[in-house]
């Protein structure tokens, strides 16, 4: 989130599309109904009418995978109705900003943008560029009217995505379409705020970064972004999964979102120069530029800190990617059907029902030499072996299940959607003989250690000099009980040697204040410098409880800590104007007064931007302003609509070009049957999508094993219209079978109106739904839906697009 | 001591039944079997182990689509048919807070309150005692809040000085369901619809006969009542027990 839960009271708009937040995270209708009382208007954009419906002033339904195209729309509404907020626009984004004239769109290449290579399924980007000064300053057009500036080609862009042709391929009906956009759309103006909370709904597609992209672009329009009630707001959808992925917990970062380093940056200066964004604009303030200071002092905290400088401080002990790896998600498991991988460390997770096309995945562990599953419950990973359609004597995996505790059961922290890294305490002690996560790693990290130095092996290094020091070694060197706050203080990071900042001698061994007292020269270390500053010396500041709201606005400054360095509004140099002064003055986030910032910690210090010497307001990206036109994207500078590689229709309604072209196709000749699709074919005629219930929590391992919550929601279902219920001959309660390409599952027939039938290109599509939180380890529940999605990832992220398949269902025999 | 009340506002119900889970959790009631057949509402009914459950209802007119969710418990009238039909003393009862309370000790297991019910609420266990909400007036006597309501996240449950609940509600202008009905209910409702669509009754009677039952018959009768228990001990030591399971199935079982 930019913004955080209790910020969304303060939107005048809420807009609730690719989630389902009643259902999936209800204490966030604390705030929604917050906001509805005060006047808030709440929009529910979805293929079913759920719970979150329910609350909603204005429901609109959508055909699965086809929200660019429902959010392009409301692009053109905004541009052709002047709703966008011009001086917003200028002060703040880059849609002043003038393009190269060779740069051409989806409406004159049929759904491409220029530089796109067929065979290499990839663009060159090199038309998607900014014209530059002789200094490399981007040109702009402040009035917006030049015909190649950004706002220009925007609406050249979007000009396509009229409400008849969104209707057509979203099956909304016009009316609603208009209606949402022009309520959302009245934000445009200062002192009004709308936010967005989207989830899986809109990440799990081919275009899922894009999916977002078009409703960043809608808010940097109206002006939304830094502003109370307003941002970019991804619900997560565990409690510490903001916490995961702020800790690297993908392939392609580190701590702190450092990008992984490439097998061909072989040394530490090549990696800060391949890394590092530049730039020459001397009011940008291209805040990545320290990313010297942030990779050296993250391997101080890594390495053992008697390696130096001439050693680079161990950046070679760092795994590298291979030129060109992708190691996301889907390319583990395909590399491990294959047999490429020998030994898997499942922990804390359920891909066995959790990953998309779950057959897949289940038979890719039958290839395994071993497989470790670290989990509070047995579940569908742990037992494949002996699962439907297994054989155990032909599996040859050896299996190895470690207990662990649940999270009332340790100390330590979690990080919330809202970036709020806060401190919770042990409530009980582990049952049996489950233990805390630290304490298996810790077991772990000592036994591969010893045998490394006693037997020796390929580059022992990369353990044998890790640093350590967690709590009071024994004369083996062994730590015997892991202190979870010594892991935190590592994190924020400490000084290695005395060393002075502006004048002021910071001791050895102290914790560093804040990530701007890092250093790239090895004095100082942080595990991860985003949360430099949680853990300093006047304390835990992630402990902290204090209920103040100074602003009024509700940003609880010392309630718990939030990244980065306690701002609890991202980009909020965006909510004032070039004096300082807060569009909205009723809900001011920040603002310049006697010759400082008061309010939020301000992106950046410096003065408001009418006065010398001042940085731009968006510090993360080299030219200072927010993307409307970013070329960081892998299939346009600007979404376009493209098909889900599953989809009921013969052919995209806007251009040629039918699905994302530039994803990774995984069946394609000599493809694994396993990964076969099946897009407009009379087999598997009808839309299907996924998603969790209010009843149990992902896969269901934790709720499942709950009697009380396996009570309210005993097993797997499928929701269809009574229309197509009646094609079908299906009642309510009947027991059905719903198949795709790549498996099958039994569920109970909900017959609900909440899903109608869609009408798109003329002909009726029908949609139906599944939850993916059973596994047949529960006796008599079902299983996961998984087993029908796609092995097909989106075109950045590679996110399996588990939200828009084809499946076909009939009534169980 | 002022009369408390719970107050139920359905618009700001998101069904997430944390109020069914809270109250199971602390009245240590335990889950039941169900099966789904073709609906988010399970178990179906109330049950002798679920003492307060959501009701999902959809509604369809002129083509406004509703979901609408309605926690369904027993309403604590004011008036309770229940009270007045019960043939054993303390086993239902009026605490100090004014909710209607039970003693499963001193139920007798003759059903009578389940006619004279007219919200159908009261289910009978496997041991044929009465099973219903009691308000957590244990929680309540001790200055707690009553386990859902503690539990609702969206503040759709509030539990309070009935007056004061009244006085609140009204300056939201909405209409409250059972502020007078059968003398003031101690649960009241904020409707987002008619009551018919949540299958509540429009104006909730007790039924006559229960006035003449607790008026004219049982005080004559109570003699007669302990009379035929006797005849029906004398019964059970020279038979055997009576084969309850199929009413209990009928009134508090579940369904599937």
């Amino acid at each position: 989130m930019t913004n955080h839960w209790i910020d969304i009271r303060n939107a005048d708009v809420i807009l609730i599309m690719g989630s389902n937040a009643a259902e999936n995270h209800p204490i966030s209708f604390k705030y929604v109904l917050e906001a509805q009382e005060k006047g808030a208007k709440l929009l529910s954009v979805d293929p079913r009418f759920t719970r979150t419906s329910s609350k909603a002033d204005l429901y609109a339904p959508l055909r699965s995978g086809t929200d660019i195209a429902f959010l392009g729309g409301m692009i053109n509404y905004i541009i052709e109705n002047n709703l966008y907020h011009s001086e917003y626009m200028q002060l703040h984004t880059n849609a002043t900003f003038l393009i190269n004239p060779d740069f051409k769109m989806p409406g004159e290449l049929d759904g491409l943008f220029s530089g796109y290579d067929a065979d290499k399924r990839k663009y060159d980007k090199s038309t998607w560029s900014f014209q530059r000064d002789a200094n490399g300053i981007p040109l702009t057009d402040q009035s917006m009217q030049d015909p190649n500036c950004v706002l220009q080609l925007l609406k050249k862009h979007f000009s396509r995505y009229s409400v008849e042709v969104v209707s057509d391929i979203t099956g909304t009906p016009q009316e609603k379409l208009t209606e949402v956009y022009k309520i959302y759309g009245s934000t445009g103006v200062a002192g009004r705020a709308a936010t967005i909370m989207y989830a899986m709904g809109w990440t799990q597609h081919t275009v899922g970064t894009q999916n977002i992209r078009t409703m960043a672009i809608i808010q940097l329009l109206l002006g939304n972004i830094g502003i109370a009630g307003g941002g970019v707001n991804a619900l997560r959808g565990e409690s510490n999964v903001q916490g995961s992925t702020d800790h690297c917990l993908l392939f392609h970062i580190l701590p702190g979102y450092l990008p992984t380093p490439k097998a061909d940056w072989d040394s530490l200066a090549k990696y800060i120069e391949k890394s590092t964004p530049k730039t020459t604009d001397p009011d940008s303030a291209n805040w990545w530029s320290n990313r010297s200071k942030y990779i050296t002092s993250l391997l101080r905290a890594h390495f053992d800190t008697a390696l130096t400088a001439e050693d680079d401080f161990g950046y070679s002990l760092l795994p590298k990617l291979d030129t060109g790896q992708n190691a996301s998600w889907l390319m583990l498991f395909d590399r491990m059907i294959k047999g490429d991988i020998k030994g898997f460390f499942a922990w804390g997770q359920n891909p066995a029902c959790s990953g998309s096309n779950a057959n897949k995945v289940r038979k890719a562990l039958t290839q395994l030499d071993w497989m470790v599953t670290v989990n509070l419950f047995d579940n569908e990973t742990a037992s494949f072996w002996k699962g439907p359609d297994m054989n155990p004597a032909e599996i040859d995996t050896e299996v190895f299940f470690l207990p662990v505790a649940a999270s009332f059961e340790k100390e330590g922290s979690i990080t919330n959607s809202g970036r709020w890294a806060q401190w919770r305490y042990q409530a009980v002690a582990p049952l049996g003989n489950s233990r805390h996560d630290s304490v298996v790693m810790n077991e772990l990290y000592y036994r591969v250690a010893q045998l490394y130095k006693s037997e020796g092996g390929a580059f022992p290094e990369a353990i044998t000099k890790l640093s350590w020091n967690y709590g009071f070694k024994g004369i083996d060197g062994k730590i015997d009980h892991i202190d979870i706050h010594a892991v935190a203080k590592e994190i924020n990071g400490y000084f290695l040697e005395d060393k002075e900042i502006k004048g002021k001698l910071y001791k050895k061994g102290e914790l560093v204040p804040s990530f701007a007292f890092l250093q790239d020269d090895g004095s100082t270390s942080s595990g991860n410098w985003l949360y430099c500053n949680s853990y300093n010396e006047n304390g835990n500041m992630m402990a902290r409880r204090s209920q103040k709201d100074p602003t009024g606005v509700g940003l609880y400054p010392e309630w718990s800590w939030c990244w980065p360095v306690n701002r609890r509004i991202l980009y909020n140099r965006a909510s004032v104007d070039a004096n300082g002064v807060p569009w909205n003055k009723e809900r001011p986030v920040i603002w310049w007064a006697g010759g400082s910032w008061k309010g939020d910690v301000p992106d950046g210090g410096w003065k408001p931007l009418s006065q010398a010497g001042t940085k731009k307001s968006f510090i993360m990206l080299p030219d200072g302003v927010a993307a409307i036109f970013s070329a960081g994207m892998n299939e346009g500078p600007f979404p376009e609509h493209y098909e889900p590689l599953e989809c009921p229709i013969e052919k995209n309604p806007m251009s040629g070009t039918k699905n994302n072209p530039i994803i990774k196709l995984f069946f394609t000749d000599g493809g694994l049957e396993v990964d076969a699709f099946y897009s407009y074919d009379q087999r598997y005629p009808y839309v299907a999508t996924t998603y969790r219930v209010t009843e149990h929590w992902q896969t269901g391992v934790m709720t499942r094993n709950t009697p009380w919550l396996l009570e309210m929601q005993p097993s797997m279902f499928v929701e269809l219209s009574p229309e197509l219920a009646k094609d079908k001959g299906i009642t309510n309660g009947d027991m059905c079978v719903v198949s795709s390409g790549r498996g099958k599952v039994e569920a109970v027939a909900i017959v609900t109106k909440r899903f109608r039938p869609f009408k798109v290109q003329g002909t009726i599509i029908h949609q139906v739904g599944l939850p993916w939180c059973y596994g047949w380890t529960t006796p008599n529940v079902g299983d996961s839906a998984n087993l029908l999605t796609p092995t097909i990832g989106d075109g950045n992220t590679m996110i399996p697009e588990t939200k828009a398949f084809q499946v076909n269902i009939e009534k169980r025999g | 001591m002022e009369r408390k009340a719970f107050m139920i506002d359905t618009s700001r119900c998101i069904a997430c039944r944390g109020c069914q889970v809270a109250c199971k959790q602390w009245n240590k009631l335990s889950a039941e079997s169900a099966v789904n057949s073709g609906s988010y509402e399970n178990p179906p009914q109330l049950t002798s182990h679920l003492y307060n459950k959501i009701e999902f209802v959809e509604t369809d007119e002129n083509g406004e689509f509703k979901w609408l969710f309605l926690n369904k418990r027993c309403l604590h009238c004011s008036e309770a048919g229940c009270m007045k039909v019960c043939p054993s003393v303390g086993a239902l009862y009026r605490t100090h807070d004014g909710l209607v309370g039970f003693n499963k000790e001193k139920c007798i297991g003759c059903n009578y309150c389940v006619n004279g019910c007219p919200f159908d609420i009261p289910r009978y266990d496997a041991q044929n005692k009465i099973s219903k909400c009691h308000g957590c007036f244990d929680r309540v006597e001790n200055g707690l809040q009553p386990a859902c309501v503690k539990a609702c996240p969206t503040g759709t449950l509030m539990f309070g000085d009935r007056n004061e609940l009244i006085t609140k509600a009204k300056g939201t202008g909405k209409e409250i369901y059972g502020e007078t009905a059968l003398n003031g209910l101690g649960v009241m409702y904020l409707l987002d619809n008619k009551p018919q669509d949540y299958n509540l009754a429009v104006n909730p009677t007790i039924p006559t006969s229960i006035f003449l039952w607790k008026d004219v018959i049982k005080p004559l009768g109570i003699l007669g009542f302990w009379g035929s228990v006797g005849v029906a001990m004398l019964h059970y030591v020279t038979v055997g027990p009576k084969q309850l399971e199929e009413d209990v199935e009928e009134k508090g079982g579940n369904h599937e």
